[in-house]
């Protein structure tokens, strides 16, 4: 789960994790209102929505009058903000973050996350400060500084020293730096999150340094206890059917090809995609129904594919184990009278009573559905249907 | 001969009162699975399926002389109960538990080390060596006894590669699960060698997915120390960029750990590599000579 940058940064400021001040708007007389009470004479008007490359799509822009930070924020509240993150459909802007302005010296990058290698969270640091860091680390690698912390004894001074001299910083700014990573470990470790981005870090004239973005993802198996960063969760920001999919115990995935899949098992859904595209079809989407492929998620997991105007056939392949088949069969036909599915569906069902499986759905007579041996079979019968032949 | 688990395996459950674990217990001594005692706290001196319940592992060990847990308790509680495993002598935790926050298994597994005990999961289906022991969820039946050693991160996929294996006219060895999550126990440079080892096994099976670097670390270690035949296949080849398929590890991030990456240097390992998983069992009858 993510959260957006003003959330990210109410968190940081309880953690003495060092920020520009700001508030959040709705509206521009909120807008208006914000930069008041900042006062100054300089703001930055900034889209909330999660994904990065906000500034490049017209997303945050910089006011010099109160007159003009309304005006910007009319522009940008209700603005469909297309960004290399947000795929060509874009995301709706509805509230924008009202930040003073800060006198930027030098821009660096600050990241966490988990590292699957070394089983330990990791810091890294570039010089780099304002780019994508995937484009630094593969351009320049060596311009990257890392270091794993031992979660067992936390963030020590050295590795807040072997960022900051590999940061090229001056011996006096070298406190500051290290009294923010070690804060900013805080953050990280506390809220469960596995990932917090700052880009920029910046640093100011007099030395101090200050989160001027902010992005943080979180575990979704700590969000149990984790209630704050859980009031912070906003479901416009994802996938309706991805949600409602959820709701039922299903993980569904929405991709661009036409043949609907219908999977038990995130590793044998995964599968089931690669080996539609090997027989020369695109699958339409990820679904792992779980362990228990009863009639009524079976039922929802039919719903929710042909949501999807693209899906011209269903491909159900089920490994039964615990789950046996012969019950998936019946629940397929008990689906099928709940969801009306009007779409080829081909059914692969094998393991536990597979061969009394096939018996139910070839009684059933339905016209179709149609049965197929096994996966490699399956997908070709579905490759085909979804292409009319 | 098998790898880690068999017949005389003495097996305890951790959380083998609550439903799952009273389930899958005893599908696992229906098949022959020596499970000689459970622990869930406040119910000790009872007795369930016939064995004993004790209140902490530690008596568990002591009573029965069980090496293995196998672990049902639900998320919250999966780091407690790995450490007061590892605590208690145990020298392999099998988890099934899905839904483990990874902050708790970095703890938890540091500790195992620590402690030398080896992990299998979490979320996974388990360990199960054909005919002798099965100790997890997997369905028992599919996996008939042979020589070819199975590593998976997928349950399914598992038995998807066991059940093509076996109509191809071989069988398995041992099969282990090892999880699809970001942090897990055992992995693929732990379980090669014993494989290597085993007499018994004469080519291996290797299942991964997108995420991580495991594979990677698989084939380097594949290239210089492993003689048997290996077939692998890497789920997720179509999976978008940036999206969770389903297991919490299973995630493109900042474009590394795909499944072309890993096929490629599986394959620069001298390993056979399928591109559809339909493919697995086949490809086995060729590296056996069939």
């Amino acid at each position: 789960m993510n959260i957006h940058e003003y959330q990210a940064k109410e968190l940081f400021k309880k953690y003495n994790v060092p920020t520009p001040r700001g508030h959040i708007a709705f509206t521009p007389d909120e807008a208006v209102k914000a930069a008041q009470e900042l006062g100054g004479d300089i703001w930055v008007v900034k889209a909330q929505i999660h994904a990065g490359g906000r500034g490049l799509g017209g997303g945050v822009k910089l006011a010099r009058s109160t007159a003009e930070v309304r005006e910007l924020a009319a522009q940008i509240l209700g603005m469909t903000l297309v960004t290399h993150q947000t795929g060509p459909e874009g995301k709706l802007v509805q509230k924008v973050y009202i930040e003073e302005g800060a006198d930027i010296k030098k821009e660096y990058y600050l990241g966490m996350l988990l590292d699957r290698a070394s089983e330990m969270p990791i810091m890294m640091a570039s010089t780099e400060g304002g780019m994508a860091i995937e484009d630094v680390a593969r351009d320049t690698p060596e311009k990257i500084i890392k270091v794993a912390i031992d979660p067992l004894t936390g963030f020590q001074g050295f590795h807040g020293r072997k960022l900051a001299f590999g940061l090229g910083l001056p011996v006096e700014e070298i406190g500051n730096f290290i009294k923010f990573a070690s804060a900013l470990y805080k953050v990280y470790m506390d809220h469960d999150a596995e990932m917090i981005e700052i880009n920029p870090l910046i640093k100011t004239g007099d030395g101090k340094f200050l989160a001027l973005d902010a992005k943080m993802g979180f575990d979704n198996n700590a969000l149990y206890r984790q209630s704050q960063v859980n009031e912070m969760r906003d479901l416009s920001e994802e996938e309706p059917t991805e949600i409602e999919a959820g709701k039922y115990g299903l993980s569904y995935i929405k991709l661009d090809g036409d043949v609907g899949c219908m999977v038990n098992g995130a590793g044998l859904a995964m599968g089931t995609m690669d080996t539609i595209n090997y027989e020369g079809g695109k699958p339409a989407n990820f679904l792992d129904v779980g362990g228990g492929a009863n009639a009524e998620t079976v039922a929802k997991g039919f719903e929710i594919i042909l949501k999807d105007p693209n899906v011209k056939a269903i491909f159900v392949n089920i490994f039964g184990g615990i789950v046996r088949c012969d019950r998936v069969a019946n629940g397929i036909l008990e689906a099928t009278k709940l969801t009306k599915v009007d779409v080829p569906v081909i059914v692969r069902l094998d393991g536990t009573n597979a061969e009394q499986a096939a018996d139910i759905l070839k009684n059933a007579g339905i016209a179709n559905i149609i049965a197929a041996t096994d996966l490699a079979d399956g997908a070709r019968k579905a490759v085909a249907a979804a292409k009319g032949e | 001969m098998s790898i880690l688990v068999n017949k005389d395996t003495k097996v305890i459950v951790q959380g083998f009162t609550g439903k799952e674990g009273t389930f899958h217990a005893e599908q696992c001594m229906a098949y022959g699975t020596k499970i000689v005692g459970g622990v869930t706290p406040g119910k000790g001196g009872q007795e369930h399926l016939g064995q004993p319940v004790f209140n902490t592992v530690e008596e568990a060990v002591r009573a029965t002389g069980a090496t293995v847990s196998m672990i049902f308790v639900p998320p919250a509680f999966v780091s407690d109960a790995v450490m007061e495993a590892a605590d208690a002598g145990i020298e392999l935790a099998v988890i099934i538990t899905e839904g483990t926050p990874v902050k708790d298994m970095m703890y938890a597994k540091a500790y195992a080390v620590k402690k030398n005990m080896m992990i299998i999961g979490p979320n996974c289906p388990g360990i199960i060596t054909a005919d002798e022991c099965k100790i997890g969820i997997m369905p028992g039946f599919i996996f008939k006894k042979g020589n070819i050693g199975l590593i998976s991160k997928s349950g399914t996929l598992t038995y998807e590669s066991a059940n093509q294996v076996v109509k191809e006219g071989f069988g398995i060895t041992t099969a282990v699960g090892i999880g699809g999550d970001p942090i897990i126990g055992l992995s693929y440079k732990q379980l090669l060698p014993m494989f290597e080892a085993d007499p018994e096994t004469h080519a291996i099976v290797m299942i991964g997915e997108i995420g991580g670097d495991l594979e990677i670390q698989a084939a380097a270690y594949i290239k210089e120390h492993i003689t048997k035949p290996v077939v692998a296949f890497i789920a997720g080849q179509t999976a978008p960029a940036g999206k969770r398929m389903g297991h919490a590890g299973a995630i493109i991030s900042g474009g590394s750990g795909t499944a072309a990456e890993k096929m490629a240097a599986l394959e620069a390992a001298g390993v056979k590599v399928v591109v559809s998983p339909a493919d697995i069992g086949k490809a086995i009858s060729e590296v056996m000579g069939k």
